[in-house]
């Protein structure tokens, strides 16, 4: 939009009448000011696209040798790169392991999150949730090192004799097929603490799509003879669906990209496993990355790039997906 | 189907403020009793205690005795969410649930009672409901259709199926016409009159041509300055209370000379 296109839609003009734009140039000056704050604003906006795909040029470019190499070159050159192997078959267990970390965490964490932040927006006294509420912004603020110490040092020998427990019971069934690992240094383990380090940015989303819930639909529901649960259900949580998956999808997007904690609890394995309480079974790409990348020589750090150009498009497909989720039902929303 | 209401020395509070005082007055069954009054005068804040929807405002909280044929609505023991269930309401401004369908509208009570409904009864209360708000021949062949994509005088008619669906002893209607155009309220208008056959009807209205219209019983409710509780000044038959009232401030107040 130019500077002299733009005055000829002045907000709160009669729709219609046809005005000679000098005049309206006259009624509503573009200033300086004004100018400079919407190019301010542009480019503000452009920059996350030129940022996106900067990134994503740099990841396909760097990547480029190892996409193109075969298998066998790639064995010789890399230490850690298996033997009769190729990139894909290399990355497919990394991308399982990613994914699978991520989908335990959110698992873990979405119900708990929804939960808490209903308590905070519909169950707790005022007071009550203020405090909460500062505290799970708080513990969003925590860095990610510091989980990742806190899971291997402090949560894991806590939760080895869960896991002994979970094998023997319920071992039957495949996910949790012992023998259990002791120390726990198992994808379990690791879902665990990414669920705590997911919970506070989900429970914050939440809390807020919560609060934003509207009183007229409440009040229909109370209105009904609904008790507050019912209410909730009815009128909060229909309400706050998508705000849900978005907050979900952020937490998942966090919880993918997840380095340190990860690093730190899990030992590595690349295997397509649903094995929850073995060790040496999974690695994730962000874990597997910071792993090898202090040692890697040029083709292995075109490999190690690569792995990061898949987490880049799981990353995208998965936000796409919650996008088309919440797209789909979009009448129903209450948007309209 | 319809109850009798007795309201009894009730005094309403926002905390420590008295938003109304003393009401007494009674609502007979199968009648549409009006309430009005200028702005602020508690009708609407007297409206929510007959089915104790006040409650959800914090701080909110009544004393005196509110009798549904004789049985208290705030004796001990008594759940709000029963009498809500015995007392529905229709609010301000349309507010059918957005994320449900028409026909998911109109059961929505009912399922909250966790009655099992066969598919077919369902189809058949769905009907009977909006038939008794005159919405069946609008809407039966988009039952599925959000109720967002609704008029607001078919939305407003739609929360009135809703209400009736659940079989209330009284309805409730806090200025249902407020938010509507002309055709629309002539619309719940004539619904009104059709379902006081069956319900105790009770409604807020600032229209005093529409509690003229609609109503058997009107009150009269007046404030007397801010940081005063609301009163109730008169009730009794709409047309005495039109024609002939007995204070001087309602006389005022519907004569135009104030409000």
């Amino acid at each position: 939009m130019t500077t002299t296109t733009s005055p000829t839609a002045p907000v709160g003009s009669p729709g219609g009448a046809p005005q000679p734009p000098r005049s309206a140039r006259r009624r509503w000056p573009e200033g300086r000011a004004t100018r400079a704050f919407r190019w301010l604003a542009t480019g503000a906006g452009a920059l996350i696209l030129v940022v996106l795909a900067a990134v994503a040029l740099f990841l396909i470019v760097r990547a480029w040798p190892a996409l193109t190499a075969d298998g066998a070159t790639l064995g010789e050159d890399i230490s850690w790169f298996p033997d009769d192997s190729s990139l894909l078959r290399f990355v497919g267990p990394l991308v399982f392991g990613t994914l699978l970390a991520a989908v335990l965490a959110l698992l873990i964490a979405t119900p708990i999150s929804i939960g808490i932040a209903l308590f905070i927006s519909h169950y707790a006294p005022r007071r009550l949730a203020n405090g909460l509420g500062y505290v799970i912004d708080l513990l969003a603020a925590i860095p990610s090192v510091v989980y990742g110490l806190w899971g291997a040092i402090w949560l894991a020998p806590r939760l080895s004799p869960v896991w002994q427990w979970l094998s023997e019971t319920l071992g039957f069934i495949p996910l949790f097929a012992g023998p259990a690992a002791d120390p726990p240094r198992v994808i379990l383990t690791v879902g665990v603490v990414l669920a705590a380090m997911i919970l506070p940015i989900i429970t914050a989303v939440c809390r807020e799509v919560f609060l934003q819930a509207p009183r007229l639909h409440e009040e229909a529901a109370l209105a009904l003879g609904a008790t507050r649960w019912e209410m909730i259900r009815m009128a909060v949580l229909p309400f706050g669906r998508s705000g849900i998956v978005s907050a979900a999808m952020l937490g998942l997007g966090r919880a993918l990209g997840e380095t340190m904690a990860v690093l730190m609890i899990l030992s590595p394995g690349a295997l397509y496993s649903f094995n929850l309480l073995q060790a040496g079974q999974h690695q994730t790409i962000a874990a597997n990355i910071a792993l090898q990348f202090p040692e890697a020589d040029p083709t292995g750090v075109s490999v190690l790039i690569a792995t990061g150009l898949a987490l880049f498009v799981i990353t995208l497909a998965v936000n796409m997906a919650a996008r088309a989720i919440v797209a789909r039902r979009k009448e129903f929303s209450g948007a309209n | 189907m319809a109850k009798r209401i007795d309201v009894k020395d009730l005094n309403i509070y926002y905390g420590d403020f008295l938003a109304v005082a003393e009401v007494g007055m009674a609502v007979e069954p199968r009648s549409v009793t009006a309430f009005i009054g200028p702005s602020g005068c508690g009708k609407s804040t007297f409206l929510r205690t007959l089915n104790r929807m006040h409650e959800v405002i914090p701080g909110a909280r009544v004393e005196g005795t509110v009798a549904m044929d004789g049985v208290d609505l705030y004796g001990d023991g008594v759940d709000p969410v029963a009498v809500r269930r015995n007392v529905g309401m229709v609010f301000q401004r349309p507010n059918p649930f957005p994320t449900m369908s028409i026909a998911e509208n109109v059961l929505a009570g009912v399922r909250l009672n966790n009655r099992k409904i066969s598919k077919g009864d369902a189809n058949d209360l769905v009907e009977s409901a909006l038939q008794g708000a005159n919405l069946w021949k609008e809407v039966k062949d988009r039952l599925a259709r959000p109720g967002s994509s609704l008029s607001g005088g078919q939305q407003q008619r739609l929360c009135i199926a809703r209400a009736i669906a659940v079989k209330p002893q009284v309805l409730l209607m806090d200025e249902p016409c407020s938010a509507l155009d002309p055709i629309s309220t002539l619309a719940i208008e004539d619904l009104i009159a059709e379902l006081k056959n069956d319900y105790t009807i009770v409604i807020v209205t600032h229209n005093m041509q529409q509690a003229a219209r609609v109503s058997d019983r009107t009150a009269f409710f007046n404030i007397a300055g801010t940081g005063m509780p609301g009163r109730l000044i008169e009730v009794g038959p709409t047309g005495t209370m039109f024609s002939a009232p007995t204070q001087r401030a309602t006389e005022d107040y519907i004569s135009g000379r104030f409000g």
